[in-house]
Parts: C-alpha cells; sequence; structure tokens
C-alpha cells in the first residue's frame, strides 16, 4: 500500500485530496468505502457492482466478525481468501471488526481479554488471536487492529482503559501478523476526552502501522464534540499516512471529516437510506449551482433526499435524478419504485442502492474536485446554506 | 392473431420452433419465470436478459391489487412500467382469488370474491379479466376459466369445464386488441379423458393463436398428469403454441416437451431459491445443509453462470436464507438452470439428438436407474428409447442375474419389481 497527498487546502489547509495506490488499483482520497454484508454490498451482486462507476467502487469495508460461525476460516483461506471467497479479485477489501449493523461493539461485555460484539447469531468476545485468525485466512488489503470502542457516555475510567487495552491489542495483533503491520491501520480510541483522544493518536502514531482508523465515535456523541474530538485526534497523526473514520455518514459528517483532514469514511448510512425507502436528490456540484426545482416542493422532506413510498411518486413517470447515469436512472421510474416498495419488493432495495451509492460516489468525486480546485470552503459553506434555504422553505 | 409459431424442428411428438411475439421472437420448449408483481423476485431486467429470459409471467390479480391495471396503462403498459423489453404474459387472475382467498365463489357471470383491500364482494367476469390484461398489456393473455381442483371427478368437473367453453367467447368478445395481444384458450376436464377432450375440441374451434392446458400440477397422480398432457398434445393443432400451466419441475418440463408441449411457468425455481435450494443437473442442492459449509466447489461445476462461476458452495451456505444476497444469487443460478435448459431442449431437438439428451437428462437425475414408472410410459408415447437409462444398474439382483448367480436369498424379487 502506498499514500500520498496531492493537495492540501480549506480554511485550516487541513482538507486534503490523495491518492491510495493497492496493488494495480489507485483510488483518489477523500473517498467512501461501500459498507458491506458478509463481504457484498446488503443488495448489489458482482455483475450490478460492477455498473458503479470505478475505481472508486473497488474499495470495499469487510466485517470479519460477520464470518465467525460460517464458514470455517481454514475454509475461506482454502477457498483462497476473502477476494476469491467473494468474487472480487481486483476489489480493495479493508476489514475491520465491527459495523453498525450485524456487528455492533458491546462495550458492556468487552474484557481484557478481548472485545465483544453484537451479532445475529449472538454476543460475540473477539481475542486478539482469534482475529488475526481471521485476517490471516481472509488477506484483506488492509486491516484494523482490534478495538475497545466505547460510547461517549462511560465513564472517564472506562474511557481510560479502553484507550489501554486498543493499544495492547494494536500491539498484540501485530506480533500475531506475518507482514508485522504493513497492512495495519491502527484504531484510535478516546471517547468524547480531547485528552485521551490525544493520548491515543499519538501512541499509535509511534506504531509500525500504515494508516489510522478513528473508532468511537458516532455512539453517542454530539455534533459539537465530534468536530473537536476529530480535529484532535487529527493533529496528532502523521500526515503522510490515511485516516479513516468509522461511522460518520451524513453528507454534512462527511464534509466535517474531510475538513479536519480525514481521507477514507466508512459508514452505513446509505444502507439505512435504502431500507428506508430513501433516495439521494441533492445536487452533487455544489459550486455555483442551483438545485432541482422539486427539491423545494416536497415538504416534509429534507432537500437531501426523497421518501420512493410516498404517494406523490405514484405516478410519477421521472428518474430519480434526471441527470444520474446510474443503471436505476437509466432503467426505471419513480413511479415503478413506489409500486416495489409498495409490494416489498427486493428490487426496490437492490435498485435504491445502486443509484444511492452511485449518487454519494459522485458527491465524494464532487468533494475532491472542490479540493483540487481550491474551492472546498466553498463548496461546503453552499451544501450548508442549501440545507437551510430548503429548511426555511419547508418553515414557510 | 398477433404470433407467428414456427416448427423448425421435431423429434416424434417434440417439437423446437420460433414463436414471434409483438415484443420478442422466443425459441421454444421455453420456461417462463413468474413475476408476480412486475418483477422477478431480485433479479434487474438486465440480469434476466443477460440468463436467456424470453418471456415473463406476471398475475393480473396482484397487478390489479397494486399498482393497479389503470395506472399501469396510464403509464404506458407493463413492458414500459418495468422496463422490460422482451414479451410479457398475464394470467386470467381466476387461479390466484381461487387459490388464496378462502371466499371466492364462482357462478355463471364469473369468480365472486371478497375484495381483500375492504372486504366487499367483488366480481371478476370473463369480461373484466380480459379488460385488465387489455390494459397491462402482455404480449400473451389467458382466458378466465372456472378453476376446480384438479382432483375432483364427477358433475362439477363436468360443469367447470362446460363453463369455461361458455366463457371462452365472452373472453374473445371482450378482446379489444386481438392484433397486440394474443388470447389463449385453457383446456379444463380435469383427468377425465373424455371431458378433456370436448374441452380441445371446442377450443380447437376457435381458432385461438394458443392453447394451454390448465388443470395440473395439482395434487394429480404423475400418471394422470402425463397422460392428460399427451392426450390435449394430440388433439391440438400443429401449428399452435400449447403452454402446461404451473409446471416447473425440470424432470415435468422435460416429460411435457417430449410428449409435444412448448411452454412452461412455474414459481418453483425461485421460491425454491429463497429457501436455500439450488437447482442441479442431479435434482436439487440444499446449500442450508451443515456439510455446504466447508464445500469448496461451485453449486454445478458445469453452470457457466455468473454464481457459478465466482461462489462456492461454502460461501453460498451462509448467506442463504439469511441475507437477501442468498436469495439474489440462488434465483440467477436457478433461473440460468432453467434457460440452459429450454435451451438444451430446442437445440438437442433441431440437431436430431433429443433421444440422446432427454437419456443423458434421466442418467443424471436418476443415477441408479429408478427412473419413475410413469416417466417410463411417458416416453413410450413419446417414442423415446430410455431403456439402457433404466434397466441395467437397477438393483444387485439384475446385475447379478446377468452373471448366472442365484441371489433370490439375499435379495427377495419384490423389491427390485
Ligand atoms: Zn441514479
Ligand atoms: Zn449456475
Amino acid at each position: 500500500m502506498r499514500f500520498a497527498v496531492t493537495k492540501v487546502c480549506g480554511s485550516g489547509a487541513k482538507a486534503r485530496a490523495g491518492v491510495l495506490q493497492i496493488g494495480s488499483s489507485s483510488i483518489e482520497t477523500p473517498a467512501l468505502l461501500l459498507s458491506t454484508r458478509k463481504g457484498l454490498p446488503a443488495f448489489v451482486s458482482r455483475d450490478l457492482l460492477a455498473s458503479l462507476p470505478p475505481p472508486d467502487s473497488l474499495l470495499l469495508h469487510v466485517c470479519p466478525t460477520h464470518f465467525m460461525e460460517v464458514p470455517p476460516s481454514k475454509t475461506i483461506s482454502n477457498i483462497g481468501g476473502l477476494h476469491r471467497m467473494l468474487g472480487l479479485p481486483d476489489h480493495i477489501l479493508l476489514a475491520a471488526a465491527g459495523d453498525s449493523i450485524e456487528s455492533l461493539p458491546a462495550s458492556e461485555a468487552t474484557n481484557k481479554f478481548g472485545a465483544s460484539f453484537e451479532t445475529p447469531a449472538g454476543r460475540r468476545l473477539v481475542k486478539p488471536a482469534d482475529y488475526m485468525e481471521l485476517i490471516s485466512c481472509m488477506k484483506p488489503n488492509l486491516w484494523a487492529s482490534l478495538a475497545d470502542e466505547v460510547p461517549a457516555w462511560v465513564t472517564e475510567k472506562r474511557n481510560k482503559v479502553s484507550v489501554e487495552r486498543t493499544l495492547r491489542w494494536l500491539d498484540e495483533c501485530i506480533a500475531l501478523d506475518t507482514d508485522v503491520g504493513e497492512n495495519t491501520l491502527g484504531v484510535v480510541v478516546g471517547g468524547s476526552s480531547i485528552e485521551q483522544r490525544k493520548l491515543c493518536a499519538t501512541e499509535v502514531s509511534k506504531r509500525n502501522v500504515s494508516g489510522f482508523w478513528i473508532g468511537g465515535l458516532g455512539l453517542g456523541d454530539s455534533a459539537e464534540e465530534r468536530c473537536s474530538i476529530l480535529n484532535a485526534a487529527v493533529d496528532c497523526l502523521p500526515l503522510e499516512k490515511p485516516r479513516l473514520v468509522s461511522r460518520l455518514g451524513l453528507p454534512e459528517e462527511v464534509l466535517e471529516g474531510v475538513a479536519a483532514g480525514i481521507d477514507l469514511f466508512d459508514s452505513t448510512y446509505i444502507y439505512q437510506l435504502t431500507m428506508g425507502g430513501f433516495a439521494l436528490i441533492f445536487p452533487i456540484d455544489m459550486v455555483g449551482k442551483k438545485m432541482q426545482d422539486d427539491t423545494f416542493n416536497n415538504s416534509g422532506v429534507d432537500f437531501t433526499k426523497i421518501n420512493l413510498r410516498a404517494t406523490t411518486y405514484r405516478k410519477d413517470t421521472s428518474r430519480i435524478v434526471d441527470s444520474c447515469s446510474c443503471f436505476t436512472c437509466q432503467n426505471h421510474t419513480r413511479a415503478y419504485l413506489n409500486h416495489l416498495l409498495n409490494v416489498h419488493e427486493m428490487l426496490a432495495q437492490i435498485l435504491l442502492e445502486i443509484h444511492n451509492t452511485h449518487h454519494y460516489l459522485c458527491f465524494f468525486r464532487s468533494i475532491r474536485d472542490a479540493i483540487k480546485s481550491r474551492e472546498f470552503d466553498q463548496f461546503r459553506q453552499q451544501f450548508v446554506q442549501n440545507r437551510r434555504a430548503h429548511l426555511a422553505a419547508a418553515v414557510v | 392473431m398477433a404470433l407467428r409459431f414456427e416448427v423448425l424442428g421435431r423429434f416424434n411428438r417434440a417439437r423446437a420452433a420460433r414463436l414471434t411475439l409483438p415484443h420478442f421472437t422466443c425459441q421454444t420448449p421455453l420456461f417462463m419465470p413468474v413475476g408476480t408483481q412486475g418483477t422477478i423476485k431480485g433479479l434487474t431486467t438486465d440480469q434476466l436478459e443477460e440468463i436467456g429470459c424470453q418471456i415473463i409471467l406476471g398475475n393480473t390479480y396482484h397487478l390489479e391489487l397494486r399498482p393497479g391495471s389503470q395506472l399501469i396503462d396510464d403509464l404506458g403498459g407493463l413492458h414500459k412500467f418495468m422496463n422490460w423489453k422482451r414479451a410479457l404474459l398475464t394470467d386470467s387472475g381466476g387461479f390466484q382469488m381461487v387459490s388464496l382467498l378462502h371466499l371466492a365463489d364462482i357462478t355463471e357471470e364469473g369468480v365472486t370474491f371478497q375484495s381483500p383491500v375492504d372486504g366487499k364482494p367483488m366480481l371478476l367476469t370473463p369480461e373484466e379479466s380480459i379488460h385488465i390484461q387489455n390494459k397491462i398489456g402482455a404480449d400473451i393473455i389467458m382466458a378466465l376459466d372456472d378453476v376446480v381442483k384438479t382432483t375432483i371427478t364427477g358433475p362439477r368437473m363436468e360443469e367447470a369445464m362446460y363453463r369455461t367453453l361458455r366463457w371462452i367467447d365472452r373472453c374473445i368478445a371482450a378482446h379489444k386488441k386481438p392484433d397486440a395481444q394474443n388470447l389463449f384458450g385453457i383446456v379444463q376436464g380435469g383427468v377425465d379423458p373424455v371431458l378433456r377432450d370436448i374441452c380441445v375440441r371446442g377450443l380447437v374451434e376457435r381458432n385461438l393463436p394458443g392453447y394451454a392446458i390448465g388443470g395440473l400440477a395439482g395434487g394429480e397422480d404423475k400418471d394422470s398428469f402425463w397422460r392428460v398432457v399427451a392426450q390435449c398434445t394430440a388433439g391440438l393443432p400443429e401449428d399452435k403454441p400449447r403452454y402446461v400451466m404451473g409446471v416447473g419441475y425440470p424432470l415435468d418440463i422435460v416429460v411435457c416437451s417430449a410428449l409435444g408441449a412448448d411452454m412452461y411457468d412455474c414459481v418453483y425455481p425461485t421460491r425454491t431459491a429463497r429457501f436455500g435450494t439450488a437447482l442441479v443437473p442431479e435434482g436439487v442442492l440444499k446449500l442450508k445443509q451443515n456439510a455446504m459449509a466447508t464445500d469448496e466447489r461451485p453449486i454445478d461445476p458445469t453452470c457457466p453462470c455468473m454464481v457459478c462461476k465466482n461462489y462456492t458452495r461454502a460461501y453460498l451456505h451462509c448467506l442463504v436464507t439469511k441475507d437477501a444476497m442468498g436469495s439474489q444469487l440462488l434465483s440467477y443460478h436457478n433461473l440460468s438452470f432453467m434457460m440452459r435448459l429450454s435451451r438444451d431442449l430446442h437445440m438437442s431437438i433441431l440437431e436430431g439428438r433429443f433421444p440422446e439428451f432427454v437419456r443423458g437428462f434421466l442418467r443424471m437425475q436418476f443415477p441408479k436407474g429408478d427412473v419413475p414408472k410413469w416417466v417410463r410410459n411417458a416416453m413410450v408415447v413419446a417414442g423415446i428409447d430410455i431403456s439402457e437409462c433404466c434397466a441395467p444398474a437397477k438393483c444387485p439382483r439384475d446385475a447379478m442375474e446377468v452373471a448366472g448367480t442365484d441371489i433370490s436369498e439375499i435379495c427377495p424379487p419384490t423389491k427390485c419389481s
């Protein structure tokens, strides 16, 4: 893995564009990791995944804990690792133990031996040795160390313990790794404590890791807290290595993360939108562009998305987004999606996940373009303004 | 008439044909997957084309409930609504009512049923069924028939058959788009050869674009099943397509094709996929079984589909019945399997190697040679010699008798009859 920052801009000169080189693929950052269930997007199979814009759609977040029950890790290893098992030989797979849906950190059950997760099969304790066994069989391109992630409301003492454990497990993981940390992202935790965040980031930076995974966010922290936590942690990290933040997914949160110097995002935002029947519609190119007219006319919806379950789309033969080149928009109408949602047909989720993923990947491309043309602050401002304008219009 | 049916090749009763419909030129024999509500569960229209689907079936009853045929018509018909460029077929809606709603009652006027929306009594007449199907706009539409349980005999079955014949005239009269949509009549009459014969003659007189054999796959014994199919295909015109409704097991399709049928539909391949079962040349593969967790082979090494080229049984084992992707991938494979079977039937008839194909198929499904009696009986009528798939390894007794050994003590004759 190689990483290089290519452009820095923004008021604090922290927002950055870069290039992540893994194998023969190079991915521009800031970038989104597509969330997966057992290694594949929830509804988008490999042939449909290929219709999403490359190379951005090559980056996937895989949760090793999804494979704790089956198949046995030896089988995964025999098949040739995750890439072969998932039928995605050219994709870039980043592994991290927890996610927000199928494998939630259960901090109250985590102990000194290992991290606990809430899975569909029940609660599972994962020790660093178990985790590394999974990693060595799966052979992801990059993997985050095992962490003790705690929500914002735990005591100061528990938060300190979480930092200590996370650092100890990082050392244990690297010690067990055949590549001694070459493909490792060290996890930075520390809850809402600025001090602990700095301590953790500084300590992790001393280890032989190739990048950083900022965890423990999106677990009960407020928006204001998050901004300072993120900045405190990022300021202690070396400039030349990539930084990934977990569980920040809303467009505003992504923009905030980018402003703080984050390069990679993993989130289940698209999955949640899709399950709710939502389609993203906000204008991709924020700078100097007006919004689509109808975004103002749908009261009860914010300007970023529409809910296709609403009866107003029953006879709407337009595309979700007129200018969108995704498979869904090129082939299907809002009316058809409305019908599929009404009758609970799985194709609704397939088509929505395709559009939402496509739309969000384009949003990330626009963010990169804005950074490259030194317009990121403007871009971010415009987004916030649009949102405010819409909220104002909705009140009137 | 809005279709053309050209027989391109034959083997005895079996035929390979080109069926030209308003939206697609199909090759028969063919299997039609069921897309009840304007979608095949879990697959995109591009994937269906990729797999080789030629005709998709829509259920009139469900489509009328949601989103409603008026809306479909307003938006330009079902083809446009679901963006399916190939052919579509809709059923009459009658079968769904009788099978889904307990309170359906059939009178001379039509099918009376309780609205699932507000419980009010509603009436589906032959005219209304055709009117709805005209609005949906499928290439093939089905006449409303009087559906009774296949196993019923006596006066009720006779009444249903004659009523079906009376209703076909009302359907023909109500059909507003004969130049764009093909109305198929349905042969009824249960397992009674006399009734079936009267129905076939009655329908053939009406000179319809195509004919369906209805009232099967409903619990009748297999020997009755194939005899009805054989009887109907023999009585139906050579130059019109023949559709056996509700048939979807690969074995049934092979047998019916040998007897001269051309089209089939069934929810089986997609429904069984959702329960974790894959169709394979040997029969079925239950991916839920524990042994699959460590099985590093594809579902079917001979299958060229996207799923078999990329995924192991072990990985599919962890997806099926739990994740949407499990049923998506298995439906993809199962429909690929059915489409490959359709193509194999067509090509083997066309290339004059149909008997070899049937024998190969039976050898895979019955490696021990235990081909069911009804299949053997049907193959006699179809004029296909399958003795080599049945006889040799039927049981150790046969093999050893050939060798001249007396084994009557260890293998009582009754077991091997
Ligand atoms: Zn789109
Ligand atoms: Zn296959």
